[in-house]
């Protein structure tokens, strides 16, 4: 190798060449130094002189790794893979393994060579072959070379019997049907001697059990066996070969350890046959290092994941209780790790250990801190729940900001579930929102405004306390419109003397409109919490007497706001004081207990979309849980809403209300009271497909209409090219994505439905749900019926909230009538482009 | 399986890439460079697992290159640390006390090594004497081959060093 010629140019040297260019002082004196190369390289390609072809060859693959353009080495290595020359042979199934990508024309040349190279006597150019089937063998290849690679798992040669193996296993990876041809000769693999015919075999068996229960069915015979090779491996002294820091052959054990897991589900034969290896296993293995837990970590998996005897369960979970006093974090890490996993199964076990897991919300490390929070949220039971939510309001103190929004939304779930009475739970969740505040997520506030309110009792008290926290201070958004709202409510009871225990001092009309005041016209206030200001204002306005004027000036001054929402309401509470003063005090009457029913699979958080696909009117898709408004009952409260929401367009209506119940949308009622921020539009439901007139839609409409304008005329430059989402029927639904060039975590969804069938359809709905990780609103669609023969169009716009920049994934769901027949249809979306949310 | 390994120096720079999952050439450049940023951004203290994608980030520093393998969910991240630490074992073997500079110039040794111990993301051999036999048979073997091949360089050309 090591020769030079100074009469013809020879290549440069693979060393010479990484020498230059680390020798390279900016990316553009490499960018040089490589360009110049590759140009030599593939000049020499042409050339059919081969001599240096491995060489250049090798250079490309270091070039490759430094991130620049080789494929043109890709024929070059198949070149070298048909040399008879060892060295050839070996750099040029390397070259194959890193620079082939499944391109059908070149894989066809790659699986003859490979062919060829299987039967070679030489075990090691066979093993090269072997070893570049498992690394990028594609379906194809699979069923081409199948057959030869079962041949080679009968060889009696150990080195290529394990790589035929691993082959066969990767085959069935990635083709399942091949399996059969492999079931006959597995079998007997595990009465070999040799560790990695072993090994390789119990993965291979693994992995068909995996695909198909028949073959699971049939490998469950070899439990005893298993067992056997199990006991040989703990039982058996010290074999220096095998050993790893004490313990024999862990990676051997590990793999066993699976497949008995995967055989021992749900079969209480093949678990009573494994019990006792379990056991030994678990008192056994030496664990003052690393390896001894990865062992015990395994065996926990499987008893867990087995019909194991409780004692077993109970010595498997005080395993993890050990790791979580490990010194080794990332011991600490895969034990909450792994109690989160069975915490439901185990939960008393898991209890028992709740003082060491409470402590890891202390950790140093952030991943360990973060597992801790999610396992004392398991844990949170109505017994423990002031211990614990003293040690959680600690933690979201002083926690990552990635953590609060989280945490708070937990603390509010796990309070509603368990508060032992309704004081301490008002008080809980006023602490988080003081604490944590602006982190607190939008869905916090309305219901902390429905558990406040339904705490009648307690008005008098929460409206005090969270009065001073706003006047104390009002730069928490959240707080701010929680005690709004109060102090629109139950303001009146502020202005009575306080009890003896309270001692925050006498308050007075005018100081409490001060402090709204404050809240509307300090500039770090949202949109929203002014909003709340406003009308926690007006509603005073019938409570107190003396601020009568004092309350017409603010809200006058605001009716030329530059913010749309807030002039409105302006506009129309000047008017009601203007015009209809006479009905004020009837339509600020205190607000009816509002009816909340909570989904209650949104807690149980099975972090899958599906289940809210079905609950109909799930379109803020969040973390918290989703608020539905009774479906149908139409209860005062809600005209009463859609009063002060029509109060501008029809001041007719007035005067019906509130005694007299009249047609409204029910889903309004919390939009207009806490969402007005998020902009969310109506849930779909068919009947408001089409808005009607300037009645109730009032308000969504005007949120909903700017919004989506915006966003087409911004010119966003980041559109792509249609996705078809859903195509059946001659329903034809397609995806154009933008990003929103403003909020880089934000992506928007233009829906676009057609109708090719010959028929009508009408009553068309698009629902759409996705995962825990992104949040979701939908707009409402440009309308409800779809001409056929593509006559005509709905869109629709979605909006995905993105703040992980996961890949999007979007379940959805059709309905509609064709011929008197209701439709409905259920879809998945993943192929949306990655620059939707990188 | 696993389905990818890394390695990369405190720099950021890849050494070495194994990919046993069908990627675009695109798809793994952008794969590395937000693991490498991902695990560089980590402290000492923390833990060697991420939680990326559906996959689990096992990573571990050896001097001054980072060792980084994805799992699958169902793997046992406990034990890819050990599967690393036999890696480097074997390296450090075969290299004698091996340091980075070893992987540069010598990386296609590094990947030989690799598929000896591991092949389609599984590990093979469990024995660390008999993956040096092999590599040291194999390079045996490509001695034996390349010998001719000096010979004819020779007497074509003149030789250097």
């Amino acid at each position: 190798m090591n020769m030079l010629s100074s009469i013809m140019p020879t290549p440069k040297r693979l060393r010479d060449l990484i020498r230059e260019i680390r020798s390279a002082r900016t990316q553009a004196d490499e960018r040089a130094v490589v360009q110049k190369e590759c140009a030599q390289i593939r000049d020499s390609f042409r050339d059919t002189d081969n001599t240096y072809r491995c060489r250049n060859v090798a250079k490309l693959l270091y070039i490759h790794m430094l991130g620049y353009p080789a494929h043109f080495g890709q024929l070059e290595c198949l070149k070298l893979i048909a040399s008879p020359k060892f060295t050839d042979k070996r750099i040029g199934y390397l070259g194959a393994m890193l620079l082939l990508d499944e391109r059908q024309d070149i894989h066809l040349l790659v699986t003859n060579s490979l062919k060829n190279d299987l039967g070679h006597q030489t075990q090691y150019i066979a093993s090269l072959a072997l070893c570049t089937l498992g690394s990028i063998c594609s379906a194809e290849m699979s069923r081409d070379l199948a057959g030869e690679v079962e041949k080679m798992i009968k060889s009696s040669n150990a080195y290529i019997k394990k790589k035929a193996i691993l082959c066969a296993y990767r085959i069935i990876k990635k083709v399942p049907d091949l399996m059969e041809m492999y079931i006959p000769s597995t079998r007997a693999l595990l009465n070999e001697k040799n560790h990695g015919v072993l090994l390789t075999a119990v993965c291979l068996i693994t992995e068909m059990c995996e695909k198909s229960p028949d073959t699971l069915t049939h490998f469950r015979k070899t439990v005893p066996q298993l067992v056997r090779i199990l006991k040989n491996l703990i039982m058996a002294g010290y074999s220096p070969e095998h050993d790893v820091s004490g313990v024999s052959d862990p990676f051997l054990q590990v793999k066993i350890l699976r497949l008995l897991r995967i055989l021992g589900k749900n079969d209480a034969e093949a678990s009573e046959t494994m019990n006792d290896i379990l056991a030994q296993v678990a008192t056994n293995t030496d664990t003052s290092k690393n390896v001894g837990h990865s062992i015990l970590y395994e065996i926990v998996l499987t008893i867990m994941g087995i019909k194991s005897e409780s004692g077993l369960r109970v010595l498997a979970v005080n395993i993890l209780g050990r790791f979580l006093l490990n010194n080794d974090k990332n011991i600490r890490y895969v034990a909450l790790n792994t109690l989160l996993r069975v915490v439901n199964a185990d939960y008393n076990a898991v209890q028992r250990h709740r003082t060491t897991i409470v402590d890891c919300l202390k950790d140093t490390d952030i991943s360990i801190r973060r597992r801790a929070m999610e396992l004392s949220f398991a844990l949170v039971n109505t017994n423990n729940i002031r211990g614990m939510m003293k040690e959680l309001l600690s933690f979201l103190e002083n926690s990552d900001p990635e953590f609060k929004s989280d945490c708070c939304s937990k603390i509010v779930s796990a309070t509603e579930k368990h508060s032992p009475n309704k004081r301490w739970h008002v008080d809980t969740v006023m602490k988080v929102m003081k604490i944590a505040g602006n982190y607190v997520h939008n869905d916090i506030v309305s219901i902390v405004i429905q558990l406040i309110a339904s705490a009648n009792q307690l008005h008098s008290y929460t409206v005090r306390q969270l009065y001073f926290l706003m006047k104390e201070d009002n730069s928490q958004q959240p707080l701010c419109q929680v005690a709004s709202w109060c102090v629109g409510e139950y303001g009146e009871q502020l202005l009575l003397p306080p009890s003896e225990e309270d001692d925050l001092g006498m308050v007075t009309e005018e100081d409490v409109v001060k402090v709204l005041r404050k809240g509307l016209e300090n500039n770090n206030s949202s949109v929203v919490t002014k909003e709340y200001c406003i009308t926690a204002l007006m509603k005073l306005s019938t409570r107190f007497s003396a601020t009568r004027d004092m309350i017409l000036d603010i809200t006058s001054r605001y009716s030329s706001s530059t913010q749309a929402e807030l002039q409105q309401r302006a506009v129309e509470y000047t008017t009601i004081f203007r015009k209809y003063d006479q009905m004020r005090s009837a339509l600020l009457e205190q607000m009816p207990l509002m009816e909340v029913n909570r989904t209650k699979e949104a807690y149980d958080g099975d972090d899958d979309s599906t289940s809210l696909l079905d609950t109909k009117t799930n379109v803020e898709h969040n973390n918290i849980e989703n608020i539905k408004p009774p479906a149908s009952t139409q209860t005062e409260s809600q005209n009463i809403l859609d009063l002060l929401g029509d109060v501008g367009s029809s001041p007719v209506l007035p005067t019906q209300v509130p005694v007299q119940p009249m047609k409204s949308e029910p889903a309004d009622l919390l939009s207009l009271l806490d969402d007005v921020a998020t902009i969310s539009s109506n849930p779909v439901t068919p009947n408001n497909v089409q808005p009607q007139g300037g009645g109730d839609n009032l308000l969504n409409d005007m949120f909903g209409s700017p919004v989506s304008n915006n966003n087409m005329m911004n010119g966003n430059s980041n559109v792509s090219a249609p996705i078809v989402a859903f195509n059946k029927n001659g329903l034809l639904i397609e995806f154009r994505c933008e990003r929103d060039n403003d909020s880089g975590a934000q992506s928007i969804i233009n829906v676009k439905a057609s109708n090719t069938s010959p028929k009508p359809m009408s009553e068309f709905v698009f629902q759409a749900a996705v995962p825990k990780s992104f949040q979701l609103q939908l707009q409402s669609p440009s309308g409800n019926v779809l001409p056929p023969l593509n006559g005509g169009t709905v869109t629709q716009v979605i909006k995905i909230n993105n703040p992980q920049k996961q890949p999007i994934r979007v379940r959805l769901k059709l309905s509609y009538s064709q011929d008197g027949n209701t439709v409905t249809e259920i879809g998945e979306v993943s192929s949306f482009p990655v620059e939707l949310w990188q | 399986m696993m389905q990818f390994m890394l390695l990369f120096s405190r720099q950021g720079k890849l050494r070495l890439q194994k990919w046993y999952v069908a990627h675009q050439d695109k798809m793994k450049k952008k794969i590395t460079r937000e693991l490498v940023t991902l695990v560089l951004a980590r402290k000492p203290k923390m833990c060697s697992f991420l939680e990326w994608k559906d996959l689990k980030v096992v990573y571990k520093r050896y001097a001054s290159l980072y060792f980084c393998c994805a799992i699958e969910p169902e793997d046992n991240e406990l034990l890819t640390l050990e599967i690393i630490h036999r890696y480097v074992e074997l390296l450090d073997k075969y290299f004698g006390s091996v340091c980075e500079l070893d992987i540069i110039f010598n990386f296609e040794k590094a990947y030989f090594m690799l598929d000896e111990l591991l092949l389609g993301g599984e590990v093979q051999e469990t024995s660390k004497k008999n993956v040096l036999k092999a590599i040291a048979a194999q390079d045996l073997l490509q001695e034996e081959c390349d010998e001719p091949k000096g010979f004819l360089e020779e007497l074509g050309l003149t030789t250097g060093s």
